[in-house]
Formats: structure tokens, C-alpha cells, sequence
């Protein structure tokens, strides 16, 4: 059985102008009206830092910022990216100086194949920039859309956790007071 | 993906506009579609469920305003992302039902792409929606429905048909059913506005038809009229099989309005999960006002919402997981404000109030 006979393909080829910036590198390209955030990256600007786990959204390997703001790569066309800034994890360090959460990924052992971490670290950054994460549970909550096959999750909250400085799990005040419902989030 | 002409019109007049002209050249209903997010869309469109012809890029449209109306309420422009909306003072502040309910669902990657008027039109994540090798007749009208006597567990228990029981992924939509909210639409014929208990259908006769916004109408943004009696005591309750991102199995929407003397003055319920749209009773609600907010109480409304409420068989937990998690969500509620944004404390404490 196939899907609904309801689309055709359109009788010109949809291309478009594109022009924005990768990590400070800025592009102008055209670029097929169908094709994702994602595969432009990798595919196109050779930046396969960004991985393609799932494509559905669901893991959040795909994670890069877009001015500033962690969004699933997979899940929007490269031509809505018109005048965006990106950031992916190639973009992540300052020439040879690693950002702070590559530094704590190293230090905490955080991941182990690997494969998720470039999403797991825009991730993070963003979780940085969007300063709602207060204590451990907040980072865990908050981190939840990126999923790591390896388990490496509780050295993933310790070096999240300690590039932002927050307490640890039973040690803060805040942590120790909160009173937590079954069936809600702590973020 | 099957390839799409795209384009990005310049307002919500050229949005509205481009849709029409579009659909007049001879296009099938529903070939045309806004993209905001596209976190839902463009999936559907992977997979082949949705094979749209045109997209018109409605995103950066300036309907992303959040802004107090004239009544005391708030208006939520459609194009507000979720993260954007779930965290906005006034939202916090005066509808923390909304806020919570925002902040449980999806991902905080999720929440920053997703617009409020695509969160609305969400489709069903029913499996055999999402898979085009089997029948289904909400997205082949006619072809069947392999979900009645299939696996069964994350579907409704209210409000079924023989055609359909898929279930609304959404737990926004169930925090606004709870509030009365209104939806604002528009297109080239004109603007209207839709009361929200009218917005989502129940499957019935036509399983394909989520709501009933027309195929050419721009939602522009969601009033919700003043709440602020029942910002003290308010919870949004989702039980889910992980802690976290995952589309509910039950959630209830829960807010009180308590006199001084204690007793209900007002309350409003909802529940996600269990049907083809937030569900919701107002004869059950009334059967609160005026009583102590105790279990008894509660426990009777949750009977009275779940009355009809019929198993599919794996999904027959829900049935007592829901009357569970209705009388669950208005004790927390009765006991003060759960806010899901890390500030979990009550902030009304009521004397006498249970936990």
C-alpha cells in the first residue's frame, strides 16, 4: 500500500539562495527546497561533526545551534536557514583551546562510543545559553532530548553540571529542599 | 523526501494569499501546507505520510508576540515557539498550568523549533499512521483500521469510533483546553475565531479531519482569557514509560479556585492521552463546586470523566491509571502550584489541604 496520490512533483526544480554562517565561515549557495539542515551540513559543507542517528528527532545527535539556539538539524530545511548564524560542534573551540564541556566531557569520561557527544556538546551549550538549569535534576531534565546507546548519561550530568556550576546531586541546598511530584519534571 | 516548491511570502495577508492561489490551480486539499517548526511536518514527509506539493514558510511571520489583551488575558502569537512561550514571565506567572504542560512535552530542542499554532495541529504518533505499508483510515479514508485489535496501548479510551481511536499527542493543548482558550484564525475569506473545545474533533465518520480549521486558514494566535484564580492552585500531571521525552500514556490538566473558607469555587480538568482531542466534561467539574477539596471528592469526578471510558485491551491500564492521576493532579493542585520549571514548591499553601 502506498501514501495518499495527493503530491506530484513540482514541473521546476525548487532551488533557492541561501546565505548564512557556519561556525564564523559565511556560505551562499543554492539549495534544493527539500533538503535538511542536516544533510546540507554534512553533505554539502563536508561538516559531518553534526550526525545523522535517527533523522526523525528523536535522539538529538543532530543537535547544532542556530543563533544560539539548540534545535534538531534533521527536522528543518536548509532553506529556512536564510541569514542564520550556526554553530556546530566543529565550531565549538577557539583554534586549539577546546570549549570548557569538550574539556569536562574528557575529564568525566563522558561518552564512550561517542557517536551521540557532538550532539550531547551543542546541547549543553545551548542548556548554557538558555539558563534555566539550576541543579543536577534541572541538567538531567534538560538534557533529555539527546539520547546516548552507551549510558554514559551520569558522567554526561557531572560535566554539563560542572561547566555550569551547579551542585551536585545532594550536596546543594536547593536539591535538598525540592520537593518532587511523581508525574511532573524538576525543569 | 518528495520534492516541493517552497516559498517565504513577505505577511500573513501574502501567506493566506499564496495558499489560496495555490489550491485554486487545481491542487488536491492539503497539498499545500504552512511550514513554522516543522518538527511534526517535515517527519510525516520523511516517512512519506505527508507528501505536500508546495510549502509556504510562515516562520518568521510576526505573529510570535505575546502581549496582555484588554480582558486581562494573554495572547499568544502562533508563530511563539514552545520555549519561548513556556518561560515568558506573564505566562509563568499567571498561567504556570501552561507553562508546565509546555515544559513536559517534547525536547528543550523540540520546544525552541516548535511554534504554538503547530503544536495544535500536531498529528496523532499513532504507529500505524505513521507506517504507509498498512491501512489507515485517518490518513487513507476508508482503508481501515489495524490499531482496533493491534497494538493497542498508547491509544484512546474515550471518544472512539469504529474508524479511528488514535490518541492527540499534545500536553500543551490539554493545558489549554483546561483554560478556555480561543483560537484566532485567518484566511483570504476573512478571520474567526474558534472556542478551543471546538477546535479538535473526535474521530467519528472522518478519522482524516484532526480539527476543524480549513485547509486554508493561518491560525495567528491563541487568546486565553484571565486566569489568574486558578494560578495558585494548578498542576499538569503526565505519566509517561520514561521519565522524560515521551508522548503521554495519561496526563491531567488540573486547576482550583478555592473560597476562603476553602471549599471549590471553580475547577477545571483535562485530560491528555485518552482521546482523539483533550478531553474534557464541565457537568463533571460542577460536581466539585461548593464541596471540600478532598480524595472523596475528587475521586468522584474522576468517576464521572472516565464513565464511558472503554479499553481496547492493551490500553486497559489507562482506565484505572487515569482515575489515578485525575484525583493525583487536583490534590497536588489543591496543595498549591507545581510549576515543572525547576521551583517545584507549593505557592499558596492551603491549611487542611492534603499532601
Amino acid at each position: 500500500m502506498t501514501a495518499p496520490a495527493t503530491a506530484h512533483p513540482p514541473s521546476t526544480p525548487s532551488r533557492h539562495q541561501l546565505d548564512f554562517r557556519v561556525n564564523g565561515v559565511s556560505h551562499s549557495l543554492q539549495v534544493e527546497s527539500w533538503v535538511t539542515l542536516l544533510d546540507l551540513l554534512r553533505e554539502r559543507l563536508d561538516l559531518t561533526g553534526t550526525k545523522k542517528g535517527c533523522d526523525q528527532g528523536q535522539c538529538g545527535a543532530c543537535t547544532v545551534l542556530v543563533d544560539g539556539k539548540r534545535i534538531n538539524s534533521c527536522l528543518t530545511l536548509a532553506v529556512m536557514q536564510q541569514g542564520r548564524e550556526i554553530t556546530t560542534v566543529e565550531g565549538l573551540a577557539t583554534g586549539d583551546a577546546l570549549h570548557p564541556l569538550q574539556e569536562a566531557f574528557i575529564a568525566h569520561d563522558a561518552f564512550q562510543c561517542g557517536y551521540c557527544t557532538p550532539g550531547q556538546l551543542c546541547s549543553a551549550a545551548g542548556l548554557i545559553n538558555e539558563g534555566h538549569a539550576r541543579t543536577e535534576a534541572d541538567v538531567r531534565e534538560l538534557m533529555s532530548g539527546n539520547v546516548c546507546r552507551c549510558g554514559a548519561y551520569p558522567q554526561i550530568v557531572q560535566a554539563v553540571g560542572e561547566v555550569l556550576g551547579v551542585p551536585r546531586a545532594g550536596e546543594g541546598e536547593g536539591e535538598s529542599r525540592r520537593r518532587i511530584v511523581i508525574g511532573t519534571v524538576p525543569a | 523526501m518528495t520534492p516541493f516548491t517552497y516559498g517565504v511570502p513577505e505577511d500573513d495577508a501574502a501567506a493566506v494569499a499564496d495558499i489560496a492561489d495555490a489550491s485554486g490551480t487545481g491542487a488536491a486539499e492539503g497539498t499545500i501546507k504552512f511550514i513554522a517548526g516543522g518538527t511534526n511536518l517535515l517527519d510525516l514527509m520523511k516517512e512519506n505520510v505527508l507528501r505536500p506539493m508546495r510549502l509556504i514558510d510562515v516562520s518568521r511571520l510576526p505573529l510570535d508576540r505575546i502581549e496582555d489583551t484588554p480582558a486581562g488575558g494573554l495572547r499568544l502569537g502562533a508563530l511563539a515557539r514552545n520555549a519561548d512561550t513556556a518561560y515568558h514571565p506573564a505566562v509563568r506567572e499567571r498561567y504556570p498550568l501552561l507553562s508546565s504542560a509546555l515544559l513536559a512535552g517534547a525536547s528543550p530542542q523540540l520546544r525552541n523549533m516548535a511554534t504554538n499554532g503547530g503544536n495544535l495541529l500536531q498529528r496523532t504518533r499513532c504507529v500505524y499512521f505513521y507506517d504507509t505499508g498498512v491501512p489507515c483510515n485517518k490518513r487513507e479514508p476508508g482503508s481501515g483500521c489495524p490499531a482496533i485489535g493491534g497494538l493497542s496501548r498508547q491509544h484512546a479510551i474515550l471518544g472512539t469510533s469504529e474508524h479511528c481511536i488514535a490518541t492527540h499527542p499534545s500536553d500543551m493543548c490539554v493545558a489549554l483546553a483546561a483554560l478556555d482558550a480561543v483560537v484566532h484564525v485567518r484566511s483570504t475569506a476573512g478571520e474567526r475565531a474558534i472556542p478551543f473545545a471546538d477546535f479538535h474533533r473526535l474521530p467519528g465518520e472522518r478519522p482524516q479531519d484532526d480539527t476543524t480549521l480549513g485547509a486554508q486558514e493561518l491560525i495567528t494566535h491563541i487568546e486565553l482569557p484571565d486566569a489568574a484564580r486558578f494560578a495558585g492552585h494548578s498542576a499538569y500531571i503526565k505519566l509517561r514509560d520514561r521519565a522524560s521525552y515521551a508522548f503521554a500514556l495519561v496526563s491531567v490538566a488540573a486547576a482550583l479556585d478555592l473560597a476562603d473558607d476553602g471549599t471549590v469555587r471553580d475547577v477545571r480538568v483535562a485530560l491528555g492521552g485518552v482521546a482523539h482531542k483533550p478531553w474534557r466534561m464541565p457537568t463533571a467539574e460542577s460536581m466539585l463546586i461548593g464541596s471540600r477539596p478532598d480524595a472523596e471528592a475528587f475521586a468522584r469526578v474522576a468517576d464521572a470523566l472516565l464513565r464511558d471510558a472503554q479499553g481496547q485491551g492493551d490500553n486497559d491500564f489507562k482506565i484505572p491509571l487515569a482515575r489515578r492521576a485525575i484525583v493525583r493532579a487536583l490534590e497536588v493542585a489543591a496543595a498549591g502550584t507545581v510549576t515543572n520549571d525547576g521551583d517545584n514548591r507549593p505557592t499558596t499553601p492551603t491549611p487542611g489541604a492534603p499532601l
